[in-house]
């Protein structure tokens, strides 16, 4: 009674209420004139009198033949892709390399073919590369005329099962630019000139087996032969290399040996995970090899140590943001006790992010990472003299800010890496503006610094570079 | 005395009386403002669009995006939760490019975005409803919807179509406007205009339903256009292939898809 009582002050009171913001005309004619010039004619489909349809069948019919219309001026093959030109000049002199970390034409070309339940996907890059001046195509590294970035049938065996089959990127894990489970091979030189940050990821040639259970949700990926990092070797950007003890480029080109005999250097990686409440919880499981070539031979050869990892995630929002957590155990298999200085030491490895967005179109992320060394005595017991002792733990904190602007058509992002022990960093910088539906420019950079010149991001320090690009999409 | 005192009470209960004879033949506003959001938003138990978006910014000049958009109400419930996934063809450089959201009565939505190229399932930040979707004029919520109790609405008057309900906002921090004044459709509930005024009253931003059609049986927007006067332009959004009572499985609304789409629901 009394809900209903004040109800209807409410609505007796509203129009006063409404319109008391208003006083330049008095209430009573406002409403009036208002509601003419205001009230919205009715839309096509709900004149009056005209009744609607009552089945609607006119309306279906219509949407069929225009469903078949559609299908029919739909190619068999759509191909889209885009074409891009890219340049990318070193902000400083490199004894060691030229004055470009790019110079790149890139013709991207993909199509999909849907033969019934099955898709068939094939995405490759044609490129004319003036910094790494071959042509020969190397579908390992990506080098070359030629990149396959995906080759690859899908289908769905049973109904809780998904299968993949073929070259194909392959990405899990939480971290943002930060990879702890995520063992599938990465491009740290598109990543360190600036590429589109889709290159980061280098293609798998595996197998992939999703399976679907009420429980839990399963990936099992098994690459029969093994697929490293498109690592940095010297020929693009110049490096720390431990046994040249200084930094090199062209004149030391990193040629590893890498275990590559069909099934048996080959890699599993799994995963599980499921959601609980408005979390993703993950676990997961790793075998094969480091993904870089961190290990040397006593005769002075660079490998691939084996490795194996577990490790897990956690996912979800928090207090308006998204936060996210995951470790990561390394076994350095080839050098369990960490005795070996040639070959990693085991570690173990976590990471604590949030982000959120911060004010309109502005999003801040921050993440913590940390990777601990799990034998820190025997690792300095064996170091060899003279060597660089390193401490137990690397921090590393990052940073992401990304503006979005001019109907979104403008991005503005700034991320950088930093640790505050070991003091290496790398800044990255990108602009870019949709000029329409079909044109992208963009610029920007990737700032190396820190006072050593063995750690990580500061051994890159020469390569501290600017990038230009344009690309139209079709 | 007496007699005012009694006055005063016979006064009360005529008003009672009439109060209660009003709302037998009138329906309340907030069940005026349920019914249009479960037109606008929740036909059917689920169902499916594909979405052909214009965006004209202020100096006239036009991007384009085409994607397909699936929805379900968890349990078929009007105003209850409901899912989302849309998959984007165009333009080119977002294709294949999905997205989904699990709208939550309380609280904010969870978001996910997947992108093909990196093979990467992101979780977005869902604090801000009221941000542009995908770049056009229409923001989020205007896609999947404002919780009818997330205002106070009032109905202002009755026209021969019309419910002309004003909403103000229960939480201002959390919204742009002041408050929305709201033509809904009296046979249909759908709602046909949309003002939103700043704290000014100036009107600067009008949602209209331009095209209805019904389509199994459900009257169904085809077309709309948001203009927002203060940043200029307005999306107009073109709707085709709408279907309803898909008998959705709710796992498509599951990472599982986000990496392998329903092909099946998106044609």
């Amino acid at each position: 009674m009394l809900r209903r009582f004040i109800a209807i002050v409410l609505f007796l009171a509203s129009p006063t209420f409404a319109f008391g913001q208003e006083p330049a005309l008095p209430a009573g004619l406002e409403t009036t004139s208002q509601e003419n010039i205001d009230e919205p004619s009715l839309p096509a489909g709900l004149e009056s009198p005209e009744p609607a349809l009552p089945s609607g069948r006119g309306d279906e019919e219509e949407r069929e033949q225009e469903a078949i219309k559609r299908d029919r001026r739909a190619p068999v093959l759509p191909v889209t892709g885009f074409l891009e030109a890219r340049i990318g000049p070193r902000l400083q002199e490199d004894p060691n390399e030229g004055s470009f970390t790019t110079g790149e034409a890139r013709l991207r070309l993909e199509t999909q073919w849907e033969p019934g339940e099955v898709v068939v996907r094939v995405v490759g890059d044609g490129v004319f590369d003036e910094v790494v001046d071959r042509r020969n195509p190397s579908l390992e590294t990506g080098e070359g005329a030629f990149d396959l970035r995906e080759a690859n049938i899908v289908w769905r065996p049973l109904s809780f099962a998904d299968l993949k089959v073929g070259r194909q990127i392959l990405t899990w894990g939480v971290g943002d630019l930060i990879f702890i489970n995520d063992l599938f091979p990465k491009d740290f030189n598109s990543f360190f000139i600036g590429r589109d940050v889709e290159y980061l990821k280098a293609p798998s040639d595996a197998v992939r087996l999703s399976i679907f259970t009420e429980f839990v949700h399963v990936d099992l990926v098994y690459t029969p032969r093994f697929d490293a990092d498109r690592f940095i070797d010297g020929s693009r950007l110049s490096y720390f290399n431990p046994i040249a003890g200084d930094i090199v480029g062209r004149n030391f080109v990193l040629d590893p040996i890498k275990p590559d005999n069909w099934f048996s250097d080959d890699e599993f990686a799994g995963r599980a995970y499921r959601q609980i409440g408005a979390f993703e919880v993950a676990a997961y499981g790793y075998g094969g090899f480091f993904k870089g070539p961190s290990g040397i031979t006593p005769s002075g050869d660079f490998i691939f140590p084996e490795l194996a990892v577990y490790g897990a995630s956690l996912r979800g929002p928090f207090q308006g943001g998204i936060l996210t957590a995951e470790f990561g155990r390394y076994f350095s298999s080839d050098d369990p006790d960490g005795v070996n200085p040639l070959v990693p030491n085991s570690d173990t490895r976590l990471l604590v992010g949030y982000e959120k967005e911060i004010a309109d179109e502005l999003t801040a992320s921050l993440q913590y990472y940390a990777q601990v060394r799990s034998d820190q005595s025997a690792f300095v017991y064996n170091l060899p003299a003279g060597a660089a002792r390193s401490d137990r733990t690397r921090h590393l904190v990052t940073l992401r800010l990304t503006k979005r602007a001019l109907n979104q058509n403008l991005t503005l992002s700034v991320f950088n890496f930093w640790s505050p022990n070991e003091h290496d960093a790398h800044l990255r910088l990108r602009a870019s503006y949709k000029l329409n539906d079909e044109w992208l420019v963009e610029g920007g950079g990737n700032i190396f610094y820190g006072p050593r010149e063995d750690i990580f991001f500061s051994q890159l320090k020469d390569n501290t570079n600017l990038f230009f690009a344009a690309r139209r999409s079709f | 005395m007496f007699n005012l005192r009694n006055s005063i009470l016979s006064a009360a209960m005529l008003i009672g009386a009439a109060s209660s004879a009003f709302a037998q033949t009138e329906p309340n506003v907030q069940e005026i403002v349920n019914k249009a959001s479960a037109a606008a938003y929740y036909q059917g138990k689920d169902g499916k669009a594909k979405v052909s978006m214009t965006i004209a910014d202020a100096q006239g000049r036009e991007r384009s995006r085409e994607f397909t958009i699936i929805r379900t109400d968890l349990g078929d419930a009007d105003n209850g939760e409901q899912r989302f996934y849309v998959f984007f063809n165009r333009p080119a450089d977002v294709n294949r490019t999905a997205f989904m959201v699990w709208k939550h009565v309380e609280g904010d939505d969870d978001r996910w975005l997947y992108l093909p190229a990196l093979d990467l399932v992101k979780r977005i930040a869902a604090s801000d409803e009221r941000a542009s979707f995908v770049g056009s004029h229409f923001f989020y919520e205007d896609v999947s919807g404002r919780g009818p109790d997330e205002d106070v609405h009032v109905l202002l008057e009755e026209t021969d179509n019309y419910f002309v309900v004003e909403s103000t906002p229960k939480n201002t921090n959390a919204v742009e406007f002041e408050k929305y004044k709201n033509w809904i459709h009296k046979e249909t509930f759908i709602p046909v205009k949309t003002e939103y005024m700043n704290d000014a009253g100036d009107v600067y931003r009008t949602y209209t339903a331009e095209k209805v059609e019904t389509v199994e049986g459900h009257p169904t927007v085809m077309q709309s256009r948001m203009e927002d006067h203060q940043i200029g332009g307005a999306t107009t959004m073109m709707y085709s292939a709408v279907d309803y009572d898909l008998d959705l499985p709710d796992d498509i609304f599951t990472e599982r898809y986000l990496r392998n789409p329903p092909r099946k629901y998106l044609r």
